[in-house]
């Protein structure tokens, strides 16, 4: 709401350098169309609320539009809302609502296409097809907007937030659900994504792709179709995020697959099959994460290398950690295990004994998934515990030497 | 009265009754007699329904037996062992046999006064010897005045006074118009105690009339000696046969 | 049968193995959560020994305790009352007895020391556990007069369910482990109580490993609480089967 105000003042700010427009259904000017026709670079035009079909909207002008309590743009099934091709536009205070639906072309409630600063902003979106969608952007801002589709099938849904080559945006607090991806990035660098809610979309929560140098903090994937999932992508920093509630065969809290150089702290992930599932990354780092009530922890293929763990908590997993391979050229250390029995002689608050977070039964599970149904039966304790005293299967290098005695307290 | 007719069962292979036919009778009492093995024990329990016999049916007082347990109100059972569980106690035990009984119009607790059971009702049974069991065993069966009694070695394991305890109780009821069954190894009890002799051998009967007959055929005057005799003379005809 | 059953709950409440039994119980409950700081582990700890425990006690008790009462079950046979009465009144009062036990000794401290959702779930599943193998013992006493060979059954019975049914179980998964096993794992793991008393917990603390596991099938069945429905409701098929498959024959027992 602040937001809303600051921009509203920013907007009459503006509107000393040019004309403000006002369209209002009940008025003289009742059509937006041909209120942008006539407007010029610099100008406002505030939108009275009401609900407007006006089918497709071309801005070819530096243009701020403003939405005065929602009015609402109806698509009509039929048509893309705002089709953007100028620098300086910003949208906000909008309720845009049931675009058209294409199979070749990405039909967008906003779709800008090479457009600098572009600001969009304290918009709502309904069963849009594709919500936001820009293309070639540099410097936009998506801010506080809402976007929910209702689609119930996967290929009539488009992605909530999408960026195809751009560079330097900014994606915060807005909150998107029922997508196909909440948030997705192909070719996009230098950007940062932070407080966002990406829940209950049909795939990823959050999607990218040689999308180097950008920066994830402090959002919230929750109970998407298949997780997070990054890939071909170098020096990203994903920063006190949440990864939570991902359920099914193919569902990860965050997949990682050839990723390199990254950063990941402080995040939260509780109640994932997998939390961590890795494969052909290199030098990530892991620290201060807390991995919670997970199925697995951390799943990291044999291709992975130089990766560190160091300092995480875990706790309530099923299972820690599991590798398809005896091959392993990552480190894990003083990080706090719920499982560890060892003890700690000298009181250093290191346990005097290395803890190997690969159990003999996950490997099991890993080669015969139907076994999981026998987890926690007298006869898999007895093969855990075998395989404890005589390490036979299990990669023994994969060890943590320092294990932390006490849970590190990380409060966020 | 109890009849037994056609009786028979075996277990296993082992034909323990062949065709049992006998009654028996109320104001009578019956001696059952036989060697180890020879189908005692088996033809009680076919009369308490323990044992489900293979062939032939027992009826009491006219009524078929299988699959009726109401007829068993009639029937006071001390067994040869009476084991109880550990932890209960005396009283305990009688309260619940209490329970388990429709008619306690006539209780008849001569025998607990007598043993002096009363005293002894917070005792636990496993704190009991083997003599003291046996009078609740014997206390059980005569409490709820049956029409038929069935004992099982009724004497052994009891102290000699208490012996004569038991069996003045049996002489005073014996004469109530009463069927009375006791199986014993002691000939000068049985003597004492019963009027009629049923002679038991491989499951079969060999002898069923009163003991006076049997000791007139026989030419003896005491029950032991009369029985050898009748077992001697059917060892006779088994070398013959 | 209340009237029988009464008498001898009593007796086997005093009874020293079974307040042996409720003293391990408490103690092990005890320790389990003074020892862990956590009691989610503690909570893990208690299933691994309920799970070993409970049913081993129940059946060997049961099927001793059956012997020992052969004179008594003897006595009360020649009593104006049925088979079936004697029957269900020995094995109701064998359970509660137990089952006492196991309320004392780990029901009520866990109540006491960390109530959550996944105790009152350990608490259900060694209830049914002991329903279950007290009746698996019935089934075992009746079938033979000799008491070493029926205790021996019953050893048996606990050594099938607690490790040989298992191995049997990985054994199929493993020979078939192309094939979608899903539906006939669950198949496999219905057969054994004790797999069964285990998965009720297993829905509460691995559900989210569970759900790594295969399609729709088993996300409808775990997800929801079909899964525990399930499960409890076979245990109680598992509690009575043998139950009534043992009085059968009781009835017609040759004492």
């Amino acid at each position: 709401m602040r937001v809303l105000v600051l921009y509203l003042l920013l907007g009459c700010s503006l509107s000393a350098f040019g004309k403000t427009w006002v369209v209002d259904q009940n008025g003289k000017l009742n059509s937006i169309k041909s209120t942008i026709a006539h407007s010029a670079d610099g100008d406002t035009i505030r939108i009275m609320k009401g609900i407007y079909k006006e089918g497709n909207l071309l801005i070819q002008k530096s243009i701020v539009v403003i939405g005065i309590d929602y009015p609402v743009l109806d698509g009509e099934n039929k048509y893309e809302i705002f089709t953007i091709a100028a620098n300086d536009v910003s949208i906000i205070g909008l309720r845009m609502i049931n675009t058209g639906v294409g199979s070749i072309n990405d039909i967008s409630a906003i779709n800008a296409i090479e457009s600098k600063r572009l600001k969009v902003i304290n918009n709502q979106f309904q069963n849009t097809f594709f919500g936001i969608h820009l293309s070639n952007c540099w410097g936009s801002l998506v801010e506080g907007n809402l976007l929910h589709s209702d689609t119930e099938a996967e290929h009539q849904i488009g992605n909530g937030i999408h960026a195809w080559k751009c560079d330097s945006l900014t994606i915060r607090r807005n909150k998107v659900s029922g997508h196909r991806d909440g948030i997705y990035f192909e070719f996009v660098t230098n950007s940062l994504v932070e407080n966002n809610f990406s829940h209950h979309n049909m795939r990823y929560g959050l999607h990218f792709m040689f999308s180097h140098n950008d920066e994830y903090r402090s959002n919230i994937f929750q109970n998407n179709g298949a997780g997070v999932a990054v890939m071909y992508t170098k020096h990203v920093k994903m920063i006190s995020n949440r990864f939570e509630d991902n359920w099914g065969s193919s569902s990860y809290g965050l997949l990682l697959k050839d990723i390199g150089d990254a950063d990941i702290q402080l995040n939260h992930f509780g109640r994932n099959t997998v939390a961590v599932y890795m494969e052909g990354s290199s030098r990530c780092h892991f620290t201060q994460n807390i991995f919670s009530g997970n199925g697995w922890a951390v799943k990291m293929q044999a291709n992975c290398d130089e990766n560190i763990y160091s300092k995480n908590s875990f706790l309530s997993n099923t299972f820690d950690m599991a590798t398809n391979g005896s091959l392993v050229l990552n480190t894990v250390d003083s990080n706090y295990w719920d499982k560890y029995e060892g003890y700690d002689l000298d009181n250093d608050k290191v346990g005097d004994v290395p803890y190997h977070p690969v159990s003999l039964y996950s490997m099991v599970v890993e080669k015969m998934p139907a076994a999981v149904m026998l987890w926690r039966s007298f006869l898999v304790y007895m093969l855990d515990r075998t395989e404890k005293v005589v390490p036979s299967i299990t990669p023994e290098n994969l060890v943590d030497l320092h294990p932390a005695m006490r849970n590190y307290d990380y409060s966020f | 009265m109890i009849t037994v007719s056609n009786l028979g069962k075996k277990f296993g292979k082992l034909e323990v009754l062949k065709s049992i036919q006998v009654d028996f009778n109320h104001g009578s009492s019956y001696a059952m007699i036989g060697p180890n093995g020879s189908g005692k024990t088996t033809l009680i329990k076919c009369i308490l329904g323990m044992v489900i016999p293979d062939t032939g049916i027992i009826t009491v007082n006219g009524k078929p037996i299988a699959n009726d347990w109401s007829y068993r109100n009639l029937i006071g059972y001390m067994p040869q062992i009476g084991r109880y569980p550990d932890q209960m106690k005396i009283g305990q035990i009688f309260d619940m046999i209490r329970d388990l009984r429709q008619d306690q119009s006539h209780m008849d607790e001569d025998l607990i006064r007598e043993f002096k059971l009363v005293q002894m009702r917070d005792k636990r049974m496993h704190t009991l010897s083997g003599g003291t069991r046996q009078k609740v065993s014997a206390s059980l069966a005569f409490l709820f005045n049956p029409r038929i009694m069935i004992l099982d070695e009724p004497t052994a394991g009891l102290d000699p006074i208490a012996v004569e305890i038991l069996k003045e109780k049996i002489l005073a009821e014996k004469n109530k118009d009463r069927t009375f069954l006791i199986t014993s190894h002691i000939m000068s009890d049985l003597d004492e105690l019963t009027s009629n002799v049923v002679y038991l051998e491989e499951g079969r009967i060999l002898f069923n009339d009163t003991i006076d007959l049997l000791k007139e055929e026989t030419g003896e005057v005491k029950l032991g000696k009369a029985i050898a005799s009748v077992m001697k003379r059917n060892l006779k005809d088994a070398e013959k046969v | 049968m209340i009237k029988i059953a009464k008498y001898i709950l009593y007796d086997i409440l005093r009874n020293r193995f079974v307040m042996l039994y409720t003293l391990f119980l408490l103690v092990v409950t005890f320790s389990m959560f003074s020892l862990d700081s956590d009691p989610g582990k503690a909570t893990l700890s208690l299933l691994n020994i309920i799970l070993l425990v409970v049913p081993l006690v129940s059946i060997i008790f049961t099927t001793i305790h059956f012997y020992n009462s052969y004179e008594f079950i003897e006595l009360l046979l020649a009593q104006p009352v049925s088979r079936k009465t004697i029957y269900f009144a020995e094995y109701f009062s064998i359970s509660m007895a137990l089952a006492t036990a196991y309320i004392v000794g780990v029901a009520i401290p866990m109540l006491l020391l960390n109530f959550s959702e996944s105790s009152f779930y350990l608490i259900i599943a060694g209830l049914l556990l002991t329903f279950v193998f007290v009746a698996l013992a019935f089934a075992a006493s009746v079938s033979t007069r000799d008491k070493a060979k029926a205790i021996g059954v019953a050893l048996l019975f606990w050594f099938y369910f607690t490790l040989i049914y298992d191995g049997l179980i990985l054994y199929v998964i493993y020979s078939f482990s192309d094939y979608p096993l899903d539906k006939v794992t669950l198949a496999m793991v219905s057969l054994n109580p004790i797999d069964l008393a285990r998965i009720i917990i297993l829905l509460k603390l691995d559900l989210s490993a569970l759900m790594g596991y295969t399609g729709a099938f088993y996300k409808n069945f775990f997800g929801s609480s079909v899964g525990v429905i399930y499960s409890v409701l076979f245990l109680l098929v598992w509690a009575l089967a043998p139950l009534l498959l043992a009085m059968r024959r009781f009835v017609r027992k040759d004492i």
